[in-house]
């Protein structure tokens, strides 16, 4: 049974004349537990895939299933619980003016939860933060340390599936080994499903077991990670990505 | 070698309410013909040392040195109108995001011109024709519709070489390159770095070139200072990069994903406070 | 509080340990930045200063503000018992200054409490909706905005009728379409960040989105605003009162008073001046403070 199924997919911006398509009939399908990279380079359209599965990007059509339920294009709340986004940018995915109490604190709530102060501390003590940095705001944590926020902020409802938008491209390789670890660790404690993007080969040669290429709009290539270290990408782009990375 | 430029003791202070943040902390190193790198993780110190050098850091910063040497002249004693002569006339320095260093509302051409002119008396159709040849020069092909064009339709990569290009007119000794190709994807990365490469060896220039790439710096420098909190801990030749000493070198090696080695788990560095009290390894040659 | 910690560092904490401490924490941090800043200190003692005699009126003033002497009308400055003089019926000046801050300070807290609260709301829900909403909103808006701001009060005020509170309302009538134009500006570069789209992620609605993720960002720009503007809400309610569609004879409204005053400008010019001055010192002090404060509460401070 696949997780994510996305069939057909088109995304485009604005009207008539000015329309950019964004995504042209983009296909593929992520499997229950399994971790799915999308590589290309900027404005490949490999992010606005992931904005339109969440519905941040509103035009779009094609046919999007997240555990064989068909997603409509107003997002039932349940959707939510089921679907979650880590953004790209840990300085801009947060709040300047809520502590890290309050981001977590709103996010169980929103998702009705009751005990809220015990998950708190649980979600803090998952992705390695701790107490001590609860009542902090954005401003008083490092880039890392604001990533596990958002992290936690997604675990928060207890999702099945998570989008994961570069998430440690805006960081130091030291800290993006410390978010990969727990990513992994994340992964295979709470078996999630994970539709990771970005740019970078190397990160999803790590991360994933296969992967989607997109060149402007369009999948040009899906193969294993195994596939693709053993050089036996087809596509040309595929190959020029790779090579372009070791 | 002949050394270009000669940096010894350099501090950077940024004086706030919780005392003295010293940002670069004694930092030394000389620059020949060559491509030095200066690598480190955010927070390091290596773009503050590149401003520092151009006295380009803003108040209340406090840069203070032994001496930073321009061609046995110490930058320091200059007044700052006599600064402003050096920067881009004989120092330069290229941003890493081409978008915010071009004017929005000016084509590329008209800005070219300007700076031409800035530099050197010449008439406008001179400016003109010296402004393609720069172009050409950072490998744009049509360089008389890119003249046309205004920034923001250019791409990342094009507005970079464009910024090259205008930091090259006035011919300086020394291009100080603050991450550069970081915006950039990497089949443009390769072809910005070409071209800097290209001109470093044509025109006998200095380059200092900054970034979080270790990799990218293995690569393309010929000497490599590696800095942690303010500091210089280690300087190598880049070929041997992959063979450094200092934990927090090999450390930041490691935790990279490599697609060619598959693992489990990436390797997590271990900071050292002691890294950031030893006092800074000179980059003299 | 453990004994061998100073209140200053657990004012100062980087690890706050409970959600009171962290809110003190910011707003001590808030409070140093403005506290570095002398001008605005400045602004601030001398609105202290005004709200200390407000409230202390009754002791402060020498005379009756209302006490008329006709024997002893018009006396100049540093006269017996009169500081300030006396004005034409023979009231302390001085005194009806010191009772005139009271109204000031009605009709600014009157004001700040109307405009700016008008203008987040319509400016929020008509950048963070768009569409017809913000069309229709913001139409309203150019309407308010294409009179002048004096005209459209009076034009308020002799529809009202005379009167402090009616010159609030015009007042307040006319000083919000600026906010609510604020408002939508912040709201508009808000409204497509990151952390929006990460609550709206989480299943958040729009009225929970605009009053608990955009006004607290608004707000900040909103109060520095309102601040800087305090001094032309001031001057139009002396403005009105000088046109004598404010406060009404005898209330000692600054305004009123320089209105009063004017007929002796040449031979007398302290009944007038007087006032003047008082407008202008905390119309001063009300721009030293916003300027400190842009400096406090502007969001991107810390980073």
């Amino acid at each position: 049974m696949s997780m994510l199924n996305v069939k057909n997919l088109n995304v485009w911006f604005g009207k008539r004349q000015q329309r950019v398509d964004a995504v042209r009939d983009a296909t593929f399908e992520v499997a229950r537990g399994e971790s799915f990279g999308l590589v290309g380079e900027s404005g490949s359209g490999k992010s606005t895939i992931l904005r339109a599965i969440t519905g941040l990007a509103p035009n779009w059509s094609g046919q999007l299933s997240i555990d064989g339920n068909p997603v409509p294009q107003k997002r039932p709340k349940a959707f939510y619980k089921q679907v979650q986004m880590v953004f790209q940018d840990p300085y801009a995915s947060l709040h300047p003016r809520h502590s890290v109490d309050q981001v977590l604190g709103e996010t169980l709530q929103l998702h009705g939860f009751r005990d809220i102060d015990n998950r708190v501390v649980k979600l803090l003590d998952d992705v390695g933060l701790g107490q001590k940095f609860r009542f902090r705001y954005p401003h008083q944590l490092s880039g890392g340390q604001r990533q596990r926020v958002a992290i936690a902020r997604a675990l928060a409802p207890e999702p099945e599936l998570l989008l994961l938008d570069e998430p440690t491209s805006a960081l130091d390789v030291s800290v993006q080994a410390e978010i990969l670890n727990l990513l992994t660790d994340l992964r295979a404690d709470r078996n999630l499903t994970y539709l990771m993007v970005s740019h970078d080969l190397s990160v999803v040669g790590h991360m994933c077991d296969r992967l989607a290429v997109m060149k402007s709009g369009e999948v040009v290539d899906i193969l294993s990670v195994a596939a693709l270290r053993s050089m036996e990408a087809s596509h040309p782009y595929t190959r020029q990505l790779f090579e372009a990375s070791l | 070698m002949e050394t270009l430029l000669d940096v010894e003791n350099l501090w950077v202070k940024f004086p706030s309410r919780q005392g003295v943040f010293d940002a670069v902390r004694g930092v030394s190193f000389t620059l020949g013909r060559e491509r030095l790198g200066i690598v480190g993780e955010s927070g390091s110190g290596k773009s503050m040392t590149g401003r520092a050098i151009l006295r380009l850091i803003r108040k209340p910063g406090i840069v203070e040195a032994d001496h930073i040497k321009l061609d046995g002249v110490d930058l320091l004693t200059k007044t700052e109108k006599e600064m402003r002569a050096v920067r881009g006339q004989r120092i330069s320095m290229v941003m890493q995001d081409p978008k915010f260093s071009l004017n929005p509302v000016m084509t590329i051409g008209s800005q070219i011109i300007e700076a031409y002119r800035l530099h050197n008396s010449a008439s406008k159709a001179d400016a003109y024709r010296k402004s393609l040849e720069m172009l050409e020069a950072v490998s744009i092909n049509d360089p008389e519709r890119v003249m046309r064009a205004y920034p923001h339709e250019m791409s990342g990569g094009m507005g970079q070489r464009i910024m090259i290009a205008m930091m090259l007119i006035p011919n300086p000794e020394i291009l100080i390159a603050d991450e550069p190709t970081s915006a950039l994807d990497v089949s443009v990365q390769r072809q910005v770095l070409d071209i800097m490469d290209k001109l470093v060896k044509e025109r006998g220039m200095g380059l200092i070139f900054i970034s979080h790439d270790l990799n990218l710096v293995a690569d393309f420098c010929d000497r490599v200072l590696i800095m942690y909190a303010g500091r210089v801990v280690e300087v190598c030749e880049a070929d041997k990069l992959h063979d450094a000493k200092h934990p927090y070198t090999r450390g930041l090696l490691n935790s990279l994903p490599r697609l060619d080695q598959p693992s489990k788990r990436l390797e997590v560095l271990q900071r050292d406070p002691e890294w950031s009290q030893t006092p800074s390894v000179s980059g003299r040659i | 509080m453990s004994n061998t910690q100073t209140l200053r560092e657990w004012l100062l904490t980087e690890t706050p340990t409970s959600r009171r401490h962290a809110k003190i924490s910011a707003f001590y941090h808030g409070w140093l930045t403005l506290r570095s800043n002398t001008m605005a200190m400045i602004g601030l003692g001398i609105l202290v200063l005004m709200l200390f005699v407000a409230a202390a009126a009754p002791l402060l003033a020498p005379h009756d503000p209302f006490t008329q002497d006709l024997g002893n009308r018009l006396a100049p400055l540093w006269s017996d018992g009169h500081v300030f003089g006396t004005d034409s019926l023979g009231r302390d000046i001085l005194s009806r200054l010191i009772y005139g801050t009271r109204i000031t300070l009605y009709i600014v807290t009157l004001v700040t409490l109307i405009a700016p609260v008008a203008g987040l709301l319509v400016g929020t829900v008509s950048g963070y909706v768009g569409g017809w909403t913000d069309t229709v909103l913001m139409r309203i808006t150019d309407i308010f905005l294409a009179f002048p701001r004096l005209v459209l009060a009076l034009a308020f005020v002799a529809a009202l009728g005379a009167g402090i509170e009616n010159a609030v309302i015009a007042i307040s009538l006319t000083a919000w379409p600026p906010y609510a134009r604020i408002a939508r500006a912040e709201t508009l570069t808000i409204r497509s960040s990151d952390y929006i789209s990460a609550i709206k992620l989480q299943g958040a609605g729009p009225i929970r989105i605009i009053t608990k993720h955009i006004w607290p960002l608004c707000i900040s720009s909103l109060i520095v605003r309102v601040t800087l503007d305090m001094a032309g809400i001031i001057l139009t309610a002396a403005g009105l009162g000088f046109l004598g569609l404010g406060a009404q004879p005898p209330s000692p409204e600054w305004g009123a008073m320089i209105s009063e005053g004017r007929r002796f400008i040449l031979d007398h010019w302290w009944v007038a001046t007087v006032p003047g001055l008082a407008i202008f010192t905390v119309s001063l002090a009300f721009n030293l403070l916003g300027d400190g404060l842009r400096d406090v509460l502007d969001p991107k401070a810390g980073d």
